[in-house]
């Protein structure tokens, strides 16, 4: 059954068409990049496969469930912004993903944090922004889940930091789960993304494999992109 | 190993081509396992799913082979690697001449200038070998 599957998915704000006739399935198994340029949709359609927005018209369900209470336990979520209470240390944080869902796998969050030096005592409030960012996606990355929804996990923190993000989400998604990844910084991701899915002003306007665009266009996901979207 | 890839081609050809790279230049030693499919993804930096379809590739020519339960190990066959060897070499020779052909060299000029750069590059290691002394 597929990860994530959006069936003629619509999503109106008032009077604007944040995401138009959106169909699309993903398989397990799959890292998928979905991409735009701001404002193409990528945020409202990870909103609603969390059960955040509800659809105007339309289907979307993961793993054959509807968002809400019984997706949760499926899908792990990156928000584009730190939705973690500041005021927690390290150490609580661990608590409190260990509290709230069960397939949270507290040692490899405890590994990772230790790798990074991240002491258990030291409060989110106290870390950068590169490092809450890689705290937050620690514990996203430490659960079992079916699907993981990552929206923007690289802007705003530097190339090595990147690089460590990445190599995490490689190194610790599940190979029957699938993950997707919302960006614009297609050049840092390309190479860890299976999939790629162009959205434009609400529409799906590509979906293909990264290798089918490279040996069929002989050039980069991010070539394509910069050609698809150029102003 | 050093892992780089260029814009303008598959990500799994150019695995392919690194990774017998690293057979040839004992990086990967001949008749060793290799590191699984995970950690070779996260070493080089891509998706997993990529690797294996390079290592399912190397498979196929045989140049790795799978263990049911032990995992990939590079070709004992050292006479299959110095055919890689020889395939690699070759490649880049194609492309040195395209090289040097688009520059207006004849053949015969190319394999002049190889020859004296041969020899001042010997003598330099030569003088650079005394000094060392």
């Amino acid at each position: 059954m597929e990860a994530l599957r959006c069936d003629g998915l619509c999503k109106q704000y008032g009077k604007i068409e944040a995401l138009s006739d959106v169909s699309l399935q993903i398989e397990p198994g799959r890292i998928v990049g979905l991409l735009g340029p701001n404002g193409s949709g990528k945020t409202t359609l990870i909103k609603l496969a969390n059960g955040l927005l509800t659809p105007t018209s339309g289907a979307i369900s993961i793993c054959g469930v509807a968002p809400g209470k019984d997706s949760h336990r499926l899908v792990s979520y990156l928000p584009e912004r730190t939705a973690i209470p500041t005021w927690m240390s390290a150490g609580q944080l661990l608590d409190f993903y260990g509290d709230f869902y069960e397939d949270f796998r507290r040692s490899a969050a405890e590994e990772m944090l230790s790798h990074l030096g991240i002491p258990l005592t030291q409060r989110i409030k106290q870390m950068s922004k590169g490092t809450r960012e890689k705290a937050q996606l620690i514990m996203v990355m430490s659960r079992a889940a079916k699907l993981y929804l990552l929206d923007e996990p690289i802007g705003g923190v530097d190339p090595a930091t990147r690089d460590y993000i990445l190599s995490t989400i490689i190194g610790n998604y599940n190979p029957e789960a699938a993950v997707v990844i919302s960006t614009h910084l297609i050049a840092d991701v390309e190479k860890v993304l299976d999939d790629v899915v162009f959205l434009d002003r609400g529409r799906v306007v590509l979906r293909s494999s990264v290798d089918e665009i490279r040996e069929e266009k002989g050039m980069s996901v991010d070539a394509l992109f910069r050609e698809v979207f150029k102003c | 190993m050093k892992w780089e890839f260029s814009n303008d081609a598959p990500i799994y050809t150019q695995l392919v081509g690194q990774i017998k790279m690293g057979i040839v230049s004992g990086s990967f030693p001949t008749g060793e396992r290799l590191p699984s499919v995970r950690d070779l993804a996260t070493e080089a930096g891509v998706n997993p799913n990529t690797m294996q379809r390079a290592l399912t590739e190397l498979e196929r020519d045989g140049l790795v082979y799978s263990q049911r339960t032990a995992g990939r190990f590079v070709t004992e066959d050292q006479a299959m690697i110095n055919q890689v060897k020889k395939d690699l070499a070759r490649g880049h020779i194609q492309a040195f001449m395209q090289a040097m052909t688009l520059l207006g060299y004849t053949r015969e000029e190319i394999i002049a200038l190889l020859e004296q750069q041969g020899q001042e590059q010997k003598k330099g290691e030569d003088e650079h070998g005394s000094t060392a002394l």
